[in-house]
């Protein structure tokens, strides 16, 4: 069923890691990106699967859904790696044939590159498992209110976006019944050749996008009826208040960047 | 033979989330054809979930479903036949509806099954004709109709297939009471001249009363009991346990019979109550013509 896959792959908890201050989280994984690319290959790996593996203990998500979220990118990271093997030319020849040469260098570069997409993949994927996508964007819209003072609106894509969000779910909910319906009339949308199916989507599109216009008119309506007039002077319900473990939080990573540049320094 | 069976039929959504839920458990029933059943249960019980399994829309996590005896998931390239065979209109229908005229969505569901033109044409003026939609309707856009409107074409798509058993969600949600008795009196109209089978979920123990000669109750995913309307409404006690109510009539006459006043018959409509007292009324001498 369509409803199956899950929108923004959050994945609902009660962990130390759910309940950081969004804004934390985001800083933090955005530091934590700088990490895996900095300074030394070794070290920055090193630091980096210490930091995503604990934090991942932490957040109690199940392993299997982790394992999930990195089959996507399995294609690039056979390709990259492919490509790393190819042609790279350092370091001792390994393997040859014809002008296909695999050099020692060349297997190194191409491994430090998975392990550092898998731990790249992986730590950004705990941010959007643990953190559900509309605090997500009230994270985003108060870490960039600093633009607003350049006239980006800043608060109105915030609100498109959050709108967007809240609707993906209902919008499956209601394709999934559709579907369902033209099924029960004999639909059929999984046989024929690519013209025949394209036809049969016609009776899913054009009951959806009524539906859809109809949502977003009577949402409209809905806003204007409570005086909704854009971000000016609006304050919020569910403020973003930064406790004593984001602090904690925050501490633990400028630690281990801390580490990672003395290391870098050393060797 | 029954024409729909069901045997230890359970059903999960998202199963090994966090948002398991069972939605239907270990139901066995058998339907007999011909039957007017009507099926009740309070919001959530798994009604919707289990009729989607008459026709193949869901599939069973585990048991079986037969339709005239033939297991319906034992061919998988069949399922759209079983599909023509036993129709079923969803819960607020008119959102299935798509083309330009009612006439053309009509025939959706017979153009898919392959009919010929003329074999087509004669069901949409003929189902048309059942559910109360005049010709003129025929060939508006069915987006200028009223939302009962729609409804009657979106029940006409379905009873155009002409299917062994027909089912309908709740048909009668959000339409004011004279459009309500009016679908409920063509489907009736529609079960007696065809001898169709009729599964119809509803929220009204009255119109269930009315209407069905079965009543299948839903709690809490589990099938609670399948019988006889009478038989059903004896138990009123623990349907009003089940946040359900037996019609207000049948309450007032099970009252009365806890206080000493036996009528003798069973009593859920208020026009057979009508008729009951008169007539005991006339018995005594107190009632004359
Ligand atoms: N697509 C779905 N995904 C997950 N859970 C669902 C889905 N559809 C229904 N459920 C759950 O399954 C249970 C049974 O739902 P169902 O729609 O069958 O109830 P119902 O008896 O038809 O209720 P109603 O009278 O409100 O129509 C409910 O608890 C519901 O939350
Ligand atoms: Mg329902």
């Amino acid at each position: 069923m369509i409803k199956d896959i899950t929108i923004g792959q959050y994945f609902p908890g009660n962990s130390i890691i759910h309940r950081l201050d969004p804004r934390f989280k985001l800083v933090i994984a955005l530091a934590y990106i700088v990490m895996l690319f900095a300074g030394n290959v070794f070290v920055s790996i090193i630091t980096g699967a210490v930091f995503c593996i604990v934090s991942f203990a932490l957040s109690r998500i199940p392993f299997k859904l982790m394992a999930k979220s990195l089959k996507p990118i399995l294609p690039i990271l056979l390709f990259t790696s492919i490509l790393n093997l190819i042609f790279i030319d350092t370091g001792k020849t390994v393997f040859k044939l014809w002008i296909l040469k695999i050099t020692s260098g060349g297997i190194e570069t191409s491994v430090m590159m998975i392990i550092r997409i898998t731990l790249l993949i992986t730590g950004t994927s705990l941010l959007t498992y643990t953190t559900s996508p509309i605090a997500l964007t009230d994270a985003i819209e108060r870490l960039l209110s600093p633009l607003k003072k350049i006239k980006v609106p800043v608060h109105e894509l915030a609100m498109m976006m959050t709108i967007a969000l809240r609707f993906i779910p209902t919008l499956i909910e209601e394709t999934d019944k559709i579907i369902s319906a033209q099924k029960a009339r004999g639909a059929d949308m999984e046989n024929g050749n690519l013209v025949q199916k394209a036809k049969a989507m016609i009776p899913i599109l054009i009951p959806l996008f009524i539906s859809a216009v109809r949502r977003a008119e009577e949402l409209a309506t809905a806003m204007e009826c409570r005086c909704y007039r854009g971000g000016e002077g609006r304050t919020r319900m569910r403020q973003l208040k930064a406790s004593a473990h984001d602090f904690v939080a925050a501490g633990v990573t400028m630690i281990f960047f801390a580490a990672l540049i003395a290391v870098n320094i050393i060797i | 033979m029954a024409v729909l069976k069901t045997e230890n039929l359970s059903y999960v959504y998202s199963p090994g989330s966090p948002f398991e839920k069972t939605a239907v458990d270990n139901v066995n029933i058998e339907i007999e054809k011909g039957e007017f059943v009507g099926i009740i249960g309070h919001t959530g019980s798994g009604k919707s979930t289990l009729i989607q399994h008459f026709n193949g829309l869901l599939k069973p996590t585990s048991g079986k479903i037969y339709l005239n005896g033939k297991d319906i998931w034992e061919d998988k390239t069949q399922i759209r036949q079983v599909r023509f065979k036993v129709g079923l209109v969803f819960q607020y229908p008119e959102y299935q509806i798509f083309e330009e005229t009612v006439y053309k969505d009509i025939a959706f569901g017979p153009k898919n099954m392959g009919l010929s033109k003329e074999e087509t044409d004669r069901r949409v003026r003929a189902t048309a004709e059942a559910v109360g939609l005049s010709e003129g309707e025929l060939f508006k856009s069915p987006f200028e109709l009223s939302g009962g409107q729609k409804r009657r074409v979106a029940i006409a798509g379905v009873m155009a297939m002409e299917p062994e058993v027909l089912i309908l969600d709740e048909p009668t949600a959000g339409l004011d009471p004279k459009g309500r008795d009016l679908i409920l009196e063509q489907i009736k109209k529609y079960h007696r001249t065809f001898g169709t089978t009729i599964l119809l979920v509803s929220h009204s123990m009255e119109d269930v009363a009315r209407y069905a000669s079965k009543i299948l109750v839903m709690n809490e995913s589990k099938l609670f009991c399948y019988d006889e309307t009478a038989k059903v409404f004896e138990r009123a006690e623990e349907i009003s346990q089940m946040g359900l109510s037996v019609p207000q009539i049948t309450r007032v006459f099970n009252e009365l019979k806890s206080r000493g006043i036996d009528l003798g018959e069973e009593v859920y409509t208020v026009k057979f109550a009508k008729e009951l007292l008169v007539d005991i009324l006339k018995k005594r001498g107190k009632l004359h013509d």
